[in-house]
Order: structure tokens, then sequence, then C-alpha cells
């Protein structure tokens, strides 16, 4: 019987140890910008939603393919139903750890993120440069990578090649509130 | 003993939060939203006639229509290249939801302008619902002369158009759409003739591959134009997307683009090979 008290309190113990310290945001922003010499491609997602577990530095990114707003509509049909093909492939994910969690303080600290990212159904390990900042009631994330699109099984036709980069810039900035 | 061990193992467990918990999480986060479902078909037109595309809200698309003659008048007439009619119009959206076009074809000299209202759109997801439905009405007025005789006045050179645009997209790669329509025209060229003539159109989208897709229309009339023998209007297209618009290659037994007259003054009879060769090109700014 004492056993199963002991199984309990450990039990409690880690739902406190992990619930207490979660952090997560449902506007977090997600832009990307292709430069070519003939049309820059950019696009925002202010609808992001972001995960950061303070106990153990792990992090989890969840977006949604359609919320990305382009400056022309026929851009965003495109995306959609051409490249990333969002009908079959909703979303885009990261899951990862963040290295050093306990060293961001209250400045801005820079800090690695490594992980996985899927888009399009494809998965890639990679590494993140960013920028953080941590309190008591908020992690804040910014910073900016490049991806590849043939890493990610996103064809592009030849006609529109030279219109589309090949790497995408894509920048990030999440401001986490507590979550309970 | 084993009781430790199986305290030591629900002690890692509970302890060891994985990274998929917290895409788990994110995913019961996620904000219910309206999953409105796009590219239905990818132009304005399924083939002549209207689908339930509309441009956007502030964008002005300009668009040059050809149909050429007919391509059993052989050789001679370079299987319907010498003859041409051609419909320019400014397509511009007012909103997301409303479209307003302007133009002006050859044939007749015809002046057209219409509006289409996008009423009802097909969801997926949370809000499901599974078809849209647009609203579409339209103006012509004919301004070629009359001969010496038969001379009208301007309201008796008008025809109106509504119809109700009931599409669905099925899956990625096909879509169909039902249309039935009122076409009214205020002078007849005989008493025989209707002035109203009901139709129901079928009109569909086989995509191909990611930027070719098949489209197929046609429109049944209940009632005809016995003046001049009318027939069913019977079209094919291939859509080809580049970059910035949609290029659509059509076969049509009609050589006009608007409702009013594809619908009920066709002649041809697609089968004998009085096939119309068209195109639409779009420019949108």
């Amino acid at each position: 019987m004492k056993i199963i008290y002991t199984l309990f309190l450990f039990l409690f113990v880690a739902y406190f140890a992990n619930g207490q310290e979660r952090f997560l945001t449902k506007t977090g922003t997600i832009s990307f910008f292709s430069k070519s010499p003939l049309e820059n491609i950019e696009a925002e997602n202010s609808q992001v939603l972001s995960i950061v577990d303070a106990g153990s530095g792990q992090m989890a990114i969840a977006i949604l393919m359609q919320s990305f707003l382009f400056e022309k509509a026929l851009m965003q049909e495109h995306f959609n139903e051409n490249y990333v093909e969002s009908d079959i492939y909703p979303k885009a994910t990261f899951k990862g750890n963040i290295i050093d969690f306990d060293k961001i303080s209250a400045t801005e600290t820079p800090v690695k993120i490594v992980g996985e990212i899927t888009i399009h159904g494809e998965s890639q390990k990679i590494t993140i440069e960013a920028i953080a900042k941590k309190t008591q009631v908020a992690v804040f994330m910014t910073g900016d990578f490049y991806i590849n699109l043939a890493d990610f099984a996103v064809d592009i036709p030849s006609i529109v090649r030279n219109k589309i980069a090949q790497k995408i810039k894509v920048s990030f900035r999440f401001n986490h509130k507590p979550y309970k | 003993m084993r009781n430790y061990i199986l305290t030591v193992v629900v002690l890692l467990c509970s302890l060891q939060i994985s990274a998929q918990d917290l895409l788990a999480i994110l995913d019961k986060e996620t904000p219910k939203s309206e999953n409105i479902v796009t590219s239905t078909f990818k132009g304005t037109r399924i083939v002549n006639g209207h689908s339930i595309k509309n441009r956007k809200s502030k964008e002005l698309e300009f668009i040059i229509a050809h149909r050429f003659g007919r391509v059993n008048t052989g050789f001679y007439e370079l299987f319907g290249l010498d003859r041409a009619n051609i419909r320019f119009a400014f397509e511009y959206g007012i909103t997301d939801d409303l479209t307003a076009g302007l133009g002006r074809s050859s044939f007749e000299k015809t002046y057209d302008g219409y509006l289409k209202y996008a009423l009802i759109k097909q969801k997926k997801g949370d809000h499901n619902f599974p078809f849209a439905v647009s609203l579409f009405g339209s103006v012509a007025a004919k301004s070629q002369k009359a001969v010496v005789g038969s001379e009208r006045t301007f309201a008796e050179s008008l025809y109106y158009v509504g119809q109700v645009l009931i599409a669905k997209k099925v899956n990625a790669s096909f879509s169909f759409q039902i249309t039935p329509t009122y076409v009214h025209r205020n002078l007849t060229a005989i008493p025989a003739d209707p002035h109203d003539i009901f139709a129901l159109g079928f009109g569909t989208r086989l995509k191909l591959n990611k930027r070719v897709s098949l489209n197929a229309e046609y429109y049944q009339q209940f009632d005809k134009l016995v003046s001049i023998a009318a027939r069913n209007s019977l079209a094919f297209g291939v859509d080809i997307e580049t970059g910035g618009h949609v290029f659509q290659i059509i076969l049509s037994n009609a050589i006009t683009m608007i409702e009013k007259s594809f619908i009920t003054e066709s002649t041809g009879n697609f089968f004998n090979g009085d096939i119309h060769l068209g195109f639409n090109l779009s420019r949108t700014f």
C-alpha cells in the first residue's frame, strides 16, 4: 500500500513539475521570404502555436499552412494547392530541444535549438540559432534560419524556377505565456 | 522488488515529457477554424460559363478571350482561324465575395455587365458544409445596327441572365457544378421564339496534374429559339496555370462567350465538327 502512495506522490510531483512550467503562445509569428532576381515572395502567419516546457527545455511548434498570408491571392492559392499541398499536409511542425535552457536570462541570450522540422510530410534535422529571454511570466524567442525546398520534396516547375528561390529564409517570433 | 521496479518505471515515465506530448497539447489548443474549400475551379469560367470562382477584393483582371470560326470550314478558312469573335473585359473584385465585370464582344457588337456573389461556401472541418452556392446576374446590350425595316429600341436590344451556381469540390482533382439558368430577351426574331428560356448547366473540372486540368461544360435548354434552330451548348477546355494567371484553351460549339448567347444561341453540332477553337487569357493587376 505504501508503494501505491509513493507512486501517487511521484505522479503528483511530476504533474506539478511539468504542468506548471509550460509556456504557450497561439499568436506566434512565422514569416518567410524568397528572394530571386525576378520576384520577391513574402508571406506571414501570425497564428502559429508554440509551446516550451521549462522543466526539460523541450519545444514544439505547429503551423497551419493555410494561415500564411501573401501579398497576392493567386500566390497564396498556388502555395497551398501546388507547393505545400495543404489539403494533404495541413500542418508543418517542429519538435526539439532548447540547449542550455536554464541559462536563458531576462536579457537577450543567444541559444541553440536542435530538433526536427516537418514540412510537406518530410522531416529534416535542423539546428536553429535564436535569441531568447526568460522571466517568470514569459519565454520570448526570435530568430531566423534557411530551409532548402528540395529537402521537403517541394517541386518547383521549370517555368517559375527563376521566380522562386531554392533557399527560403524563415523568421520567427514567439512570446510564450504561462500555460495551465 | 517488483513494486520498486514499477515505481522507478512510473517515475521515469512521468518525469519524461516527450516533445510528442507537447505537439499533442498544441493540437488540443488549435483554435477551431472555418476551413473554406478553395480552388474548386481555377478560372472564373469553367469553359464558357461562370464558375463559383470570384476575384479577390481589389483585384482587377483584364481578360481577352477569342473564339475562332468552325474548324470544319476547312483549309480555305484555315480551319476557322480567319474569323474570330473577341471579347475584352475588365473584371474587378469589389469584395472577396462580390465580383463585377464589364465586357464587349465583337459578335453583334455586344456590351455586357455582370455581378457575381458568393452566397455560401463549401467548408470542411469543424463547420462542415458540403457545397458552395453563388448567384450570378448579367445584362447584355446588342449595339450592332439593325437592317433597315427592323429597327429596334434600346430596350429591345437588352438581354438578362440569372444563374444559381451550385458547386462541389469532391476531392483535390475533381469538382463539379450544376447551374440552373434563366435567360430573358426583350425582343425575339419571330413570334414563335420564346422570350424566356430556362436551362440547366453541368460543368466539371478534372485535374490532370498540378498545373493542368480538363474542364467540360454542357447546358441543357428546356425551350429553344426555333428561328435559328438552336442547339445545346457543349464545350471542353484545358486550364493551364502559369505563375501569374490561368490560360484556357477551348473547344466549343458556340462562337460567343456571354451567357445569353452561348446558352441559347448556339447552332453548331459539336459532333459534326462545328467546333470553335478559342482561348481565355487573363492578366491580373
